[in-house]
């Protein structure tokens, strides 16, 4: 399977956001959609670990390890709304 | 006592094909497929690849006038910057020589362009020369869509994000921008017998 759903990068986020964040909601920057990150498509496969919206396919976060150092851009999600 | 057989050694990489393997890489024989995105399937009637930027008229051609380009048989190792090198894949595509043909341009470099928004840029100078391809065919087939059909660029002597699936076009540029993978911290480059995998190495 080349697309996986926001559970695949459940221990990731967790590393790097020190909380589950699978269940939180993410607000779509580009067409607005509402849903919560275990929602997202996931591409894993590749030089990095790509999360879209699965509502208009737009980028929501691209995670990125390298030399032991993770960077995740979030700048396709305008929120994330914790409780 | 029956001699000791030496037993099965599954299949090894021989010293012949040793020398083939950029450092830090592994021999694989299946193909992995690698994706950013969903898989387009954009229909070849309304298909083309353009070139266009530092370019005084943009270039542009349909899926029919570019697959009646003379096109080459490469056969050529590959090698990904996730690990696996896959050797002697057969290709069949235009070089970027033949439509670079009478450009007369001062970029020195390009940025290529997908379906789907994905983007990898490379100095003009590794598209020339007969290095680099507009590939339609894998092993005698069709290139198949996850593999980066109905085109996909192909440049072998770079690690493979820089052989962008679903190539529509390239933009001659004067400065270099990066693309997808590079502006995430992948090498600008990219040269695998260097382990240029990312940026600084």
């Amino acid at each position: 399977m080349i697309e996986l759903d926001g559970n695949a990068i459940g221990g990731e986020l967790y590393d790097v956001f020190g909380m589950d964040m699978t269940g939180v909601m993410g607000v779509c920057t580009y067409c607005g959609a509402h849903a919560p990150v275990a929602e997202a498509v996931v591409y894993m496969r590749g030089p990095g670990t790509v999360a879209r919206c699965r509502a208009c396919h737009e980028l929501h976060m691209v995670l990125v390890t390298i030399r032991d150092v993770t960077c995740v851009d979030i700048s396709g999600l305008a929120a994330l709304e914790m409780q | 006592m029956p001699p000791i057989s030496h037993g099965f050694h599954g299949r090894r990489t021989d010293a012949g094909e040793r020398d083939r393997v950029p450092p830090g890489q592994y021999v694989t024989h299946d193909f992995p497929v690698l994706s950013a995105g969903p898989t387009p399937h954009t229909p070849l009637e309304s298909w083309t690849f353009q070139i266009r930027g530092e370019i005084d008229q943009p270039k542009s051609w349909t899926w029919e006038e570019l697959t009646a380009l003379p096109s080459d048989r490469v056969t050529v190792d590959i090698h990904c910057v996730t690990k696996w090198t896959k050797l002697d894949t057969v290709w069949r595509g235009v070089s970027l020589d033949t439509l670079l043909d009478g450009v007369d341009t001062s970029a020195e470099y390009v940025l290529a362009f997908s379906d789907g928004g994905y983007t990898t840029n490379l100095p003009l100078a590794d598209i020339r020369d007969g290095k680099a391809w507009v590939a339609y065919e894998f092993g005698e087939e069709p290139l198949e869509p996850e593999h980066g059909g109905p085109a996909r660029l192909l440049v072998p002597h770079l690690y493979f994000w820089k052989s962008a699936k679903w190539v529509r076009g390239i933009e001659l540029r004067a400065n270099d921008e990066p693309g997808f993978w590079e502006m995430y911290g992948y090498n600008n480059y990219g040269d695998p017998w260097k382990e240029q995998r990312y940026a600084g190495d």
